[in-house]
């Protein structure tokens, strides 16, 4: 996996891509929390995502938490179908706010 | 079927002491695939389930998991491989000292090095995938049959495997839970494209679930197919199972009196 933080539309965007496992998840959420701390909205971009695992899964959950308790938003953007179906299975894509992209989800805030 | 191998047994043969248990089992099971394993009592099939999970070693015979022959591999490729298999025991096997959260976590404990908030939120969503979202802060004795069955499920697939053995899901649970469980199983596969083995004697459970059913009799393999074949199949044997006849065995009298009188 790799990683990058970009800036777009006011938001702190994570790049993640290839697959995010038990071996850099820990980087991943990380990287996500960093966003968080500096006080900014966060999405995470998981459109080059290949695989993401339940350790994956948890650092989106524990970003999410922590934007919640900071009044920041936060959001997922391009999930891809493998990433959707693992959201899906502990219907956490009830729980996340989920958009196409990083100008759907600016859209969407209005 | 063309999909690549997860699980591939040749000439299996074991022993237990000089009794022979498996003799000559050849099974493959396809990346992804649902095989269930079926057989009566003394068939062989919970041996050759603690063969795959490289419990017990074979007299001969080879067992590949995920290209690696679990018959020549050394404790740290077990260790490895064993990162991707997930196993559900029939009684369950949760610790009665923990909860059920820290059940479920502790393959987290064992094999990761992952952040604690991580493991616990990774335990809690594999809760809520058997439905047992906020049961985490039980003990298992304070669960029903059910829980324990969805409980061991949760910790076996805690790992996210790519192969998850399953030693008799439905047994001994009222046809409602047993169905949810089937669900689940199917779900698991669907989304995480895990290659599971259940090892069942319940028909309709082995018929709900499977890609493909191997049945096993007196330790070797009568068939293995599809539902359809298995139902079309006209083995007698075959056909003894699924009809539920008890089978009739022929006496062998010299053989029955040396068991009897030891002699």
């Amino acid at each position: 996996m790799a990683y990058e933080v970009m800036n777009q539309n006011g938001y702190d965007v994570v790049l993640l891509t290839d697959d995010v496992d038990l071996s850099c998840s820990p980087e991943a959420r990380k990287a996500i929390l960093a966003c968080l701390e500096r006080g900014r909205d966060t999405l995470v971009d998981l459109t080059a995502v290949t695989y993401i695992d339940s350790s994956g899964v948890a650092s989106l959950v524990e970003g999410f938490q922590t934007a919640k308790k900071k009044n920041l938003k936060f959001g997922l953007v391009g999930v891809s179908e493998a990433a959707m179906s693992v959201l899906e299975l502990a219907r956490l894509d009830k729980v996340f706010p989920i958009h196409a992209s990083v100008a759907a989800r600016v859209e969407a805030d209005g | 079927m063309n999909a690549a191998a997860a699980i591939e047994v040749e000439g299996l043969v074991t022993h237990y002491g000089s009794r022979l248990i498996l003799d000559g089992v050849d099974f493959r099971v396809a990346q992804g695939e649902i095989m269930v394993i079926m057989g009566g009592s003394g068939s062989g099939k919970s041996t050759l389930l603690r063969h795959l999970l490289g419990l017990h070693a074979p007299t001969s015979g080879s067992i590949r998991l995920l290209g690696k022959d679990i018959t020549r591999a050394s404790a740290d490729e077990m260790h490895e491989l064993r990162t991707n298999m997930g196993v559900s025991f029939q009684g369950g096997a949760l610790l009665s000292s923990m909860t059920v959260a820290e059940n479920v976590m502790l393959p987290l404990r064992e094999h990761t090095r992952l952040d604690e908030q991580t493991m616990n939120i990774v335990a809690r969503m594999k809760l809520e995938v058997v439905n047992l979202g906020g049961f985490g802060d039980l003990r298992p004795s304070q669960l029903s049959g059910g829980m324990i069955k969805r409980a061991a499920l949760a910790r076996a697939i805690v790992m996210d495997p790519k192969l998850l053995f399953f030693d008799e899901p439905s047994a001994g649970l009222d046809p409602v839970v047993a169905a949810e469980l089937d669900e689940l199983i199917i779900k698991l596969r669907d989304s995480m494209q895990m290659t599971i083995v259940v090892v069942t004697h319940e028909l309709d459970s082995a018929f709900k679930i499977a890609d493909r059913i191997t049945v096993l009799d007196r330790g070797r393999i009568l068939l293995s197919g599809t539902v359809d074949e298995v139902r079309r199949s006209t083995n007698e044997r075959v056909q003894d199972l699924l009809n539920r006849r008890p089978r009739e065995e022929e006496i062998d009298a010299d053989e029955y009196l040396r068991r009897l009188t030891g002699g």
